[in-house]
């Protein structure tokens, strides 16, 4: 972002003017908008929006986070590969420090198992070639956005031929967990801010089943201040006048029909499967797993892990609950208590964009 | 049998572990490499310990301080590990009011180290020293088998003298005060980040390290109101305020339109999902003053090289949460929290 960049979209008279409409559209009522995305939640609370809008009006945290809504059990698994001196296991930070159900990569590798932190899955690859007695598993986790750069590995790891590179994937999409979302009849919800880079990636036709068969109105939204209020009155006009569309507020990085070489390569590689959701559960079609001319690639299939099932979600988190949007972190009882970011008792304490972590650092 | 072997110019060889034996080879690489650069009446001698010349008059404090270096890499944009445990030390001592005289160093070196990079790394501690006046009097040198620890690491302690009078605590803190940082923030942190993983953006960024004595006895022989000082290493800027505010009565509220970020610097931390406000600086200072003092201080920080792009970032508020708050510039107002842990790079 360049700096006039900055000062537009963080300035405060335009911010003010954002807040003026919303002020003007507020019929008193209580409003209930879901951020899906957790780097909206972060935003929301990093830029200290949610001390400007009024209090009627609610800004749910959703199941956007994919470290978050990441189930327990692909955490277990990950670790008893991390157990085998024979891989490294390599993966963003965030995972990191995840507890799984009795252990977390962090505490395997100061056990001594090989874990590397990586800012690109692109490093992963030279680690691999680097390492040809070891198998290097990419622990991949994330949405739209990041499928396509992990598709792009992959096939680089094709082309290099490295048969040592594997991923263990943990892939999800979003539309689906939004269906489950607005179908359940926990949530009162009277709008969708769409994640704006999950939008730049699929465009906002993959939406358009919330706005027209549910009536709940949707607008894809960028992510600084300005662009967050502006998407908060987008959300808040098409309520008030009953219409139901999915509109774009993020017009400099989406559109209507998104990226389409992005997702060409990203069915190259992957196709939809079943997954389980923390919190929600399985949800047909909802995560993404190698095609099986890939399998050369799949950890899973690859490698023998030693693994049990029957992991177990932490006693008394509900995480689950905050996930689903029905409860916000501060009505759990571990909140700042037994959980904390230096001790998280779940996943949404630990990545910068779980709503436990958000609320922790600038509630 | 007698062989004799021809000798390697120290500078063609890597440490071995016998370098650090105590034998001939230990005192080749002080009298080759060490005293040789940071030659000095006081190591000159070599002695068990440097015998120093008072400092002090009547009155005067002894301010006393150690810290160790490990840094990976050893080299980067804008420093290196020699000029961090120089500087380091010397700004752990000003932040205190002292005036920085005598430095020791401790070595430990992992075996198969270039000697030329040790000869590089003490010449780069030398002249941060020169430059700051202060004199590297005494120090040692292990050697740790291959693998042991990641090419070198330095442990530097520092005495410096604390003139009478001169009191800083955070108990002279009141509402009111205000605070000054004397440039832009998470250069250091950045840039180690840049060089490390090698990244082919972010290449801009140069650590900020350098020694802060003289701007800050500048600022205190001026005579200004200052209570208190910090140098916000390790945990950035806001760690060294939410330690200044733990459980006290007051609390701090920043401006973020004020705090001095560079352009680079905040692109690499958004692309990252990490936050400059919590990233290590090298060569920074955070000053608590009177806000009487507060632009007079501001001024004479501008006219000093370290201090061209200070600002006034805050102030402190009567507010008894004892927290840190930040005005956004879009108007909105949150916390900044302690920092737990790393931080760490995010997915997406």
């Amino acid at each position: 972002m360049k700096n006039s960049d900055f000062s537009y979209f963080h300035n405060e008279k335009i911010c003010r003017y954002f807040l003026d409409r919303i002020e003007d559209l507020n019929n008193g009522e209580n409003t209930c908008f879901m951020e899906v995305c957790g780097t909206h939640t972060q935003a929301f609370f990093k830029y200290g929006l949610k001390s400007l809008i009024p209090e009627n009006i609610r800004l749910i945290s959703g199941p956007g986070c994919p470290v978050c809504v990441t189930p327990n059990e692909r955490i277990d698994k990950i670790i008893a590969c991390s157990k085998d001196r024979n891989n490294i296991v390599s993966t963003f930070g965030d995972l990191y420090r995840v507890p799984g159900s009795a252990s977390s990569l962090e505490k395997e590798k100061a056990s001594g198992a090989n874990i590397i932190i990586l800012y690109s899955p692109a490093e992963s690859l030279d680690i691999a070639q680097k390492n040809p007695d070891k198998k290097v598993i990419f622990f991949g986790v994330g949405f739209e956005t990041t499928l396509p750069v992990i598709a792009v590995t992959l096939l680089e790891a094709k082309k290099r031929n490295l048969k040592n590179w594997l991923l263990f994937s943990a892939h999800k999409i979003i539309p689906p967990a939004m269906e489950v979302l607005v179908k359940s009849s926990e949530l009162n919800l009277n709008g969708f801010m769409c994640p704006g880079h999950v939008s730049a990636i699929i465009g906002s036709k993959p939406y358009r089943f919330i706005a027209e068969d549910y009536k709940i109105p949707c607008v894809i939204t960028g992510f600084e201040p300005v662009d967050i209020l502006q998407g908060i009155c987008m959300l808040l006009q098409q309520h008030v006048a009953g219409e139901n569309s999915v509109e774009i507020q993020y017009r400099r990085a989406v559109r209507e029909e998104g990226n389409k070489k992005a997702v060409e390569l990203l069915q190259e590689v992957f196709e939809p499967a079943d997954s389980v959701w923390r919190g929600i559960g399985n949800i047909p079609a909802s995560g993404m797993k190698l095609k099986n001319e890939y399998s050369d690639f799949n950890a899973e299939q690859v490698i023998k892990i030693d693994f049990q099932p029957g992991s177990k979600e932490p006693s008394g988190c509900i995480c689950g609950e905050i996930l689903r949007g029905i409860k916000n972190p501060s009505q759990c009882r571990l909140f700042r208590k037994k959980c904390n970011p230096e001790n998280p008792v779940g996943a949404c304490m630990v990545s910068s964009e779980g709503a436990c972590a958000v609320y922790y650092r600038y509630g | 049998m007698d062989i004799k072997r021809p000798r390697q110019k120290l500078d063609d060889r890597k440490i071995l572990l016998a370098h650090g034996s105590g034998g001939r080879l230990s005192r080749e690489l002080v009298s080759g490499v060490f005293r040789k650069i940071f030659s000095n009446r006081y190591l000159d001698e070599l002695d068990d310990s440097a015998v120093l010349d008072n400092i002090f008059t009547a009155g005067d404090r002894i301010c006393f301080t150690t810290d160790s270096y490990v840094i990976e890499p050893i080299f980067f944009p804008g420093g290196d590990i020699g000029k961090l445990a120089v500087c380091g030390t010397i700004n752990d001592l000003s932040v205190m009011g002292a005036v920085p005289v005598y430095i020791s160093c401790g070595f430990i070196v992992e075996e198969g180290f270039p000697v030329n990079l040790l000869e590089k790394i003490a010449k780069s501690m030398q002249r941060a020293a020169d430059e700051a006046k202060v004199k590297i009097v005494t120090g040692d040198t292990k050697v740790v088998p291959k693998g042991y620890c990641g090419g070198v690491y330095i442990n530097t302690a520092g005495i410096g003298v604390i003139r009478k009078k001169l009191i800083l605590a955070v108990d002279r803190i009141r509402a009111g005060d205000m605070i000054l940082v004397n440039g832009s923030i998470g250069d250091h942190g950045f840039a180690v980040i840049s060089a490390r993983e090698k990244f082919k953006f972010g290449g801009n960024i140069k650590s900020d390290c350098s020694a802060l004595n003289d701007l800050i006895m500048k600022l205190v022989s001026a005579g200004l109101r200052i209570k208190f000082m910090r140098d916000p290493t390790r945990g950035g800027l806001a760690t060294v305020l939410n330690e200044i505010v733990e459980n006290r009565e007051f609390s701090i509220m920043l401006e973020e339109k004020k705090i001095n970020i560079r352009e680079e610097v905040k692109t690499l931390a958004d692309l990252l999902g990490l936050d400059p406000l919590y990233m290590a600086n090298e060569g920074k200072v955070v000053i608590v003053i009177d806000c009487r003092d507060a632009g007079k201080a501001l001024g004479l920080m501008k006219r000093h090289s370290l201090g061209r792009s200070g600002s006034l970032i805050g102030e402190v508020v009567r507010r008894p949460e004892g927290k840190v708050f930040i005005k956004t510039a879009s108007g909105g107002m949150r916390i900044a929290d302690m920092l737990v842990g790393d931080q760490l790079p995010r997915i997406c």
